[in-house]
């Protein structure tokens, strides 16, 4: 198995994330992660999709993604020419006494304290996968008491940009095709 | 003061729900009104085009509007309330969706306000059709409704065809609006590719003629791209073998020498040893289904693949393609035919001789056969074949699901594209009825014969009253073996003859129910025939009747099996043309 990350272009309407959430579990692909945004075209979102799959049932997927009427483009980022991050929130245990090691972490990680408590603060951190999961191990001995985070959004390197594309309108076809 | 002035009248939703149907160019609507869909029905009482036909059940709407899709290409329209009218629909569109049938669903839902409340006939069908639709719509603006329409419409007829669901609220069809219809189309998402890769057809063209066995694999495909002319000049052209799969039966001539018929699970000897013996398949808009494949690892292990079709999806979920080509399967085989006579005027041509001896030798020595009952008995594929015979291939003939539909696809034959309808991919036991009146209504003019197995015909044939009253003169052919014939098979095959639960009469004098009183019930002429000499007669008698429908209940001997047979999940080599017998095949001659 191996990690890939799609970045899926849809139409901003209701019940999309239905739609392919659905396609996933019915065709029995797993998603590691999926985050989902607006764009810069207001009736475009995306959705950055991480699944875990080989090669060939990634080509299945990509197809049936692509067959949905809403999904307007897929493109596979490949994370050495991608941009990948996530978002996690964790509310640590600090009191007077450990406080101050907790926000050194804080600072080695140039992550940010958002809420401080008698007891505990919470701290915004984002970053790759690999340094989120090192920030936690380090301020794993503190007490994590809660924590949230969001799936990847990622984003290719470089100046092109993979949005930039007409939506077309197409031609009503003649009657004589429907009865 | 004149409506130019006034600018656009204000209309219902539900009238332009209507006028959108008429602009799509709909003539005929299968359904049964209920509350949320009503308004809706009061403009229809109007319309000048449409023609609304009051069914019994939703089921039976839906399985006639795929009926009438594949016996003329055109979109079926069915009609239903929302929650269980909508529910009802279900099984049709899974059908529809498998067999890529172009239909239309309108459902009515509960008001907007309403929606998600849990409300009395609410039912969440958008969500519930999503994995059997090929798309679906929900509109809560009465504005909506004549793009999404004709989206739907678009949607439904192009590409790979299938159904479509549009569920509109009650409340966008009693607002008010305007009817304007859309010139343009907004589906960014959705751009079917018809056109094939020229250097892939090129490619495909030198694997040909390279080949020494090939094989050209047809299915429904074809039929759905009318590209039935196309193959016949390909497989003349070429002298290339043909098998075609249950969806594709009709897409080539059965009395064509070149033909080895249906392939898979119940195929002719030479159609599975022609593919599994084959160095190359010409898969054209067929999908490698596991009752064509069997096994799938040991599915024609020598065999490269040329696989054309319209969903790219298709190519390469089964079975790897060396040469795959996306496009309508009538451009490709007509950029294939061209890309062959070039290739023959540089002076390349295919050798198949050795395999096409081969092939007819097969063809001859195994040819379809049945045992008649040593009991005197009626055969069911005798019934069947008299009844090809005697209807001739100008007729449609719609099959239910089990014995008598692979009977039916084996021994009438077909020489002509949508004379063949039935439940291929979902096998939806009760089709046949309904689906026959769809295709009686889209071609009034031909002789429209369901077979129909008896425990199918229990299912749906409510319909024949439909049938009575709206002047929808079909034929049914019950071949009544008093069991649900496929299980029962199964049961003597692998179950030791421990029949569980298919025996479908009390082994007494009385029929439960009796078919001819049932179809007499019907308002239905109903004929019965239990002995070979009545067969002909009884066949000629429900042809000369064209005003009213006719049930043959045919009490045919019950312990027919269906032959050739590859056991489910085993290899196609271990084809059986009997009980217990294997063909062989004089492999030197290759």
């Amino acid at each position: 198995m191996s990690r890939h990350t799609l970045s899926v272009l849809v139409e901003n309407k209701p019940g999309v994330l239905a739609r392919i959430a659905g396609l996933f579990s019915r065709r029995g692909y797993n998603i590691d992660s999926l985050a989902v945004g607006p764009t810069e075209h207001p009736e475009v979102s995306r959705m950055t999709i991480v699944v875990n799959v080989e090669d060939s049932p990634l080509e299945q997927v990509t197809k049936q993604l692509n067959k949905l009427v809403e999904v307007i483009k897929i493109v596979e980022l490949d994370s050495s020419a991608s941009v990948n991050r996530e978002l996690l929130l964790v509310k640590v245990k600090a009191d007077t006494a450990t406080r101050g090691q907790v926000l050194e972490t804080v600072q080695l990680f140039r992550a940010k304290v958002v809420d401080v408590a008698t007891d505990a603060v919470t701290i915004e951190v984002t970053g790759s996968a690999e340094k989120l999961e090192a920030f936690l191990s380090v301020l794993e001995p503190f007490g994590v008491r809660e924590l949230v985070q969001s799936g990847v959004v990622a984003i290719g390197r470089g100046g092109r940009s993979i949005t930039d594309r007409t939506l077309r309108p197409v031609p009503v076809p003649a009657p004589a095709a429907a009865g | 003061m004149s409506e130019q002035a006034a600018g656009p009248r204000e209309i219902t939703g539900a009238q332009s729900l209507i006028r959108s149907l008429e602009a799509a160019g709909v003539e005929h609507v299968f359904g049964i009104p209920g509350g949320a869909i009503l308004p809706a029905y009061d403009p229809l009482l109007d319309s000048q085009r449409l023609r609304h036909i009051l069914v019994r059940h939703e089921q039976g709407a839906g399985h006639a509007a795929q009926g009438y899709a594949a016996a003329t290409g055109r979109v079926g329209v069915c009609m239903a309330t929302s929650g269980p009218g909508a529910t009802n629909l279900v099984t049709p569109l899974a059908d529809a969706y498998m067999d890529s049938v172009p239909i239309v669903a309108i459902t009515g839902q509960v008001p907007s306000g309403s929606i998600g409340t849990d409300a009395f006939q609410e039912a969440d069908i958008r969500g519930i059709t999503m994995p059997v639709t090929k798309h679906n719509f929900l509109v809560k603006d009465p504005a909506d409704i004549p793009r999404t329409i004709a989206e739907a419409f678009y949607i439904a007829s192009t590409g790979r065809p299938g159904p479509v669901l549009v569920d509109i609220a009650k409340d966008a069809l009693q607002g008010r609006t305007t009817f304007s219809w859309p010139r343009e189309l907004s589906l960014p998402g959705y751009r079917p590719v018809t056109r094939p890769h020229g250097k892939q057809v090129r490619e495909a063209a030198r694997l040909i003629l390279e080949s020494r066995r090939p094989v050209l694999y047809v299915g429904g495909g074809v039929i759905r791209a009318r590209a039935a002319k196309e193959l016949r000049v390909l497989a003349d052209m070429t002298g290339i073998p043909v098998v075609t799969t249950l969806m594709a039966r009709g897409a080539f001539p059965d009395s064509h020498p070149q033909h080895l018929g249906m392939p898979g699970m119940h195929g002719t000897v030479a159609a599975v040893a022609g593919l599994q013996r084959s160095d190359l398949i010409v898969s054209l808009g067929a999908r490698f289904d596991d009752r064509v494949t069997g096994n799938l690892d040991s599915f024609a292990p020598n065999a490269k693949v040329v696989h054309a079709d319209i969903d790219p999806a298709e190519i390469g979920k089964n079975r790897v393609a060396d040469v795959p080509i996306v496009g309508d399967c009538r451009e490709v085989i007509a950029d294939l035919v061209v890309a062959l006579q070039a290739e023959t005027a540089a002076g390349k041509q295919g050798d198949y001789e050795a395999w096409t001896q081969f092939l007819s030798g097969v063809k001859q020595k195994y040819p379809l056969g049945y045992d008649e009952p040593a009991d005197g008995s009626l055969a069911p594929q005798y019934v069947i074949e008299r009844l090809g015979r005697i209807a001739g291939p100008e007729a449609v003939y719609v099959a239910g699901v089990g014995q008598h539909q692979m009977w039916a696809t084996h021994f009438i034959g077909y020489e002509q594209p949508n004379s063949w309808i039935n439940s291929g991919g979902l096998g939806t036991m009760g089709f046949s009825v309904p689906a026959a009146m769809g295709a009686k209504v889209a071609r009034p003019d031909a002789t429209v014969w369901s077979i129909d197995g008896d425990g199918c015909f229990q299912m749906t044939n409510q319909e024949l009253a439909t049938c009575a009253i709206e002047n929808i003169p079909i034929k049914v052919a019950v071949i009544n073996n008093s069991s649900l014939g496929m299980v029962r098979q199964w049961q003597t095959l692998f179950y030791n003859e421990r029949y569980s639960n298919t025996d479908l009469q009390r082994r007494e004098a009385v029929r439960i129910p009796d078919f001819v009183k049932l179809a007499e019930a019907y308002g239905c002429v109903g004929l019965s025939c239990d002995s070979p000499e009545d067969v002909d007669a009884t066949i000629t008698k429900a042809m000369e009747i064209d005003d009213v429908p006719v049930v043959v209940d045919f009490r045919v001997h019950r312990d027919a099996m269906v032959w050739p047979m590859v056991a489910a999940g085993t290899s196609n080599d271990d084809i059986k043309f009997a009980r217990d017998m294997a063909p062989e095949f004089d492999e030197d001659e290759l």
